[in-house]
């Protein structure tokens, strides 16, 4: 390792921090407001719990906080397992429209969500399906499914097709080779891949807001809503209890895969 | 453990025709060499073998059952990797388990016969292990281990030794043969290095662009190769050709030379070659009859040491010949100096029309 210059390990050290404060400060501010006793954030700072016993109270968030859940678990099984399918039979097999498939994969990612939700919307209105927590579930899946395809594919990359061969002449059936060798070798990327279809699913705003309909809505659209007839420090609550929830599971996961570290 | 018989197999990969019609048999227990130069068809043919890719015509025999359309999990083969493919996943230990478990065996007898399997290639004390930890000789025998613990019917080896030093690819040469001849598997092995078949192998199948060229014992290959590529492929060789005139062979106006007692070749153009450590070299004598000693007389452009032997380049007007001679085996001749080779006409080998 080469050692860098004194004055230039200062000026790395002050850029981490800087970058830190941008990420954090905005966050902790939030969680430390959620205790404050002050709605309209007034120091100075007197600590209390009412705004969380008033989100016990408040039943249109709590809610849209399990819907967004159960949309957000049953998006990542969805997507992860058809993702992670498709991965497999695009590394395996050669068929016609291989590559077409796999150009056409991509580029809904590039696609505005705004008007991937616009289409969904006519879409489902055509035929149909209509709009609720099942319309948001097929959307979220929609978008998911290519974030997991990348990072299952990206991970298969690196996975040598002489493992599965070797499985094969070992007598293994192809579906003790996918369970015994090939998904236990690409379990991070399947992982990862299935921690950005919970992240979208979670996260998603614009998508949700169209195919949400009054009363079957997600988290992030009731904030939305919440916050157009005015805000309350309930928000920040569940802002907070979402935020200490996502940065847990990213560390217990990052720690127990070792993500960028050797395998 | 059975005899593995091929015939009049086949494959096209495209245009390409990768195999073409070739038939050999691998006889039970033998330690068969696949020698050619890359391209030449025997990764196919061995994949063909193992059931990786499927003849378009002929058959593949396994103890006398019709394989080509069996996949390769149902074949009952071995089979070790250029790259090893060891499972990442595992432990030595579950690496080498791992086909008695897809099979359904469980416990005391899988924990018995990996545990031999591992002491088979003396790697017992490294049971726990996972692959990354091992140096590459050892990945490879637990490679061997994984292979032969289900005692397969049998062991296909694709270019095992490549990816190894030169020190640890003898030693490894040595350890396979004596593995093999404990396990007494009939094994096919692919390579391109000549000396690893020469010295591994009961009998050598050589392999030019996807047909058998020659197929044989080494030593009978090696002595008697029935065509130019077989005779420069396997060891190196000196090629004459000329005309058959009167049990001579007329290289040029000027220069002719003995064929071997009883050569019935009919007269014509005729290929011969001759081992360079067959071909004698001495400076050439002057005197009366200088100019008649020896078969060829030339000049020494080149002399390549190489410590047990050295080898000496000489141009016989415009035809370069090799002769390697054995350190001790007569004084050194220096570049420049004209010289006389001379062999045992016995030595010679007439080379059929390729």
């Amino acid at each position: 390792m080469i050692r860098a210059p004194a004055f230039l390990s200062g000026l790395g050290r002050f850029y981490i921090g800087l970058v830190l404060v941008f990420l954090y400060l905005p966050l902790i501010i939030m969680a430390a407001m959620s205790f404050n006793a002050s709605p309209f954030y007034q120091l100075p700072f007197e600590g209390t719990t009412e705004w969380y016993a008033a989100l016990a109270q408040n039943d249109g968030l709590i809610a849209a906080t399990l819907n967004s859940l159960k949309i957000a678990v049953m998006t990542t099984i969805l997507a992860t397992v058809l993702g992670t399918a498709a991965s497999l039979a695009l590394f395996r097999y050669e068929f016609r429209g291989k590559r077409v498939l796999q150009a056409l994969l991509f580029p809904p990612i590039a696609i505005p969500w705004l008007i991937s939700g616009t289409a969904m919307l006519i879409f489902f209105f055509g035929t149909g399906i209509g709009r609720g927590l099942h319309a948001i579930l097929l959307g979220h899946v929609a978008l998911a499914l290519p974030y997991v395809i990348i990072v299952v594919s990206a991970r298969l990359q690196t996975f040598s097709k002489d493992l599965e061969d070797a499985a094969a002449s070992l007598g293994a059936s192809s579906w003790q080779t996918t369970r015994k060798v090939t998904l236990p070798c690409i379990a991070p990327g399947i992982v990862a891949g299935g921690l950005f279809a919970f992240a979208v699913s979670f996260d998603q705003f614009v998508v949700s807001y169209f195919l949400a309909t009054p009363g079957q809505t997600t988290l992030p659209v009731e904030i939305y809503a919440a916050i157009r007839k005015g805000f309350t420090p309930e928000i920040n609550a569940v802002s907070t209890i979402i935020i200490v929830f996502s940065m847990s599971l990213m560390l217990v996961v990052s720690r127990f895969f070792r993500f960028g570290g050797d395998q | 453990m059975a005899r593995v018989e091929v015939q009049n197999v086949s494959l096209t990969f495209g245009a390409h025709k990768a195999v073409d019609d070739v038939s050999i048999a691998f006889e039970d227990g033998g330690f068969y060499a696949l020698l050619g130069p890359s391209g030449s068809g025997k990764t196919t043919l061995l994949r063909m073998i193992a059931g990786f890719e499927f003849p378009d015509e002929g058959s593949i025999r396994i103890d006398g059952e019709a394989v080509e359309n069996v996949p390769v999990n149902r074949r009952r083969i071995g089979m070790v990797f250029q790259n090893y493919a060891l499972f990442p996943n595992m432990s030595v230990e579950a690496n080498v388990a791992f086909g008695l478990e897809v099979r359904g065996e469980t416990g005391e007898a899988v924990r018995r016969a990996v545990a031999e399997a591992l002491d088979l290639v003396q790697l017992g004390a490294l049971a726990k292990r996972r692959p990354h930890q091992l140096s590459g000789g050892q990945r490879q025998r637990v490679a061997l281990a994984r292979a032969i613990v289900t005692k397969p019917r049998v062991l296909l080896l694709d270019e095992p030794l490549s990816a190894l030093d030169k020190a640890l690819r003898t030693d490894m040469q040595v350890e396979l043969k004596r593995i093999q001849r404990e396990v007494g598997v009939t094994t096919i092995f692919v390579t391109h290095d000549q000396d690893e078949a020469l010295s591994i192998s009961d009998r050598i199948g050589i392999l030019k662009d996807g047909r058998i060229v020659q197929e044989g014992a080494p030593e009978e290959i090696y002595d008697r190769p029935k065509s130019e590529f077989a005779a420069t492929f396997l060891g190196e060789a000196n090629i004459l050709s000329g005309e058959v005139s009167g049990g001579r062979l007329q290289l040029d106006a000027t220069t002719a030379i003995a064929l071997p007692q009883g050569t019935n070749a009919a007269p014509g153009r005729l290929r011969c070659a001759i081992r360079p450590e067959r071909v004698r070299i001495a400076a050439a004598p002057t005197g009366v009859n200088g100019d008649r000693a020896g078969q060829l007389r030339g000049t020494v452009v080149r002399r390549l040491f190489s410590g047990s032997a050295s080898t000496y380049f000489v141009d016989c007007t415009g035809r370069e010949m090799k002769a390697i001679v054995q350190r001790g085996g007569g004084a050194d001749i220096v570049v420049g100096s004209p010289v006389a080779l001379d062999w045992d006409p016995a030595d010679l080998i007439p080379l059929p029309a390729a």
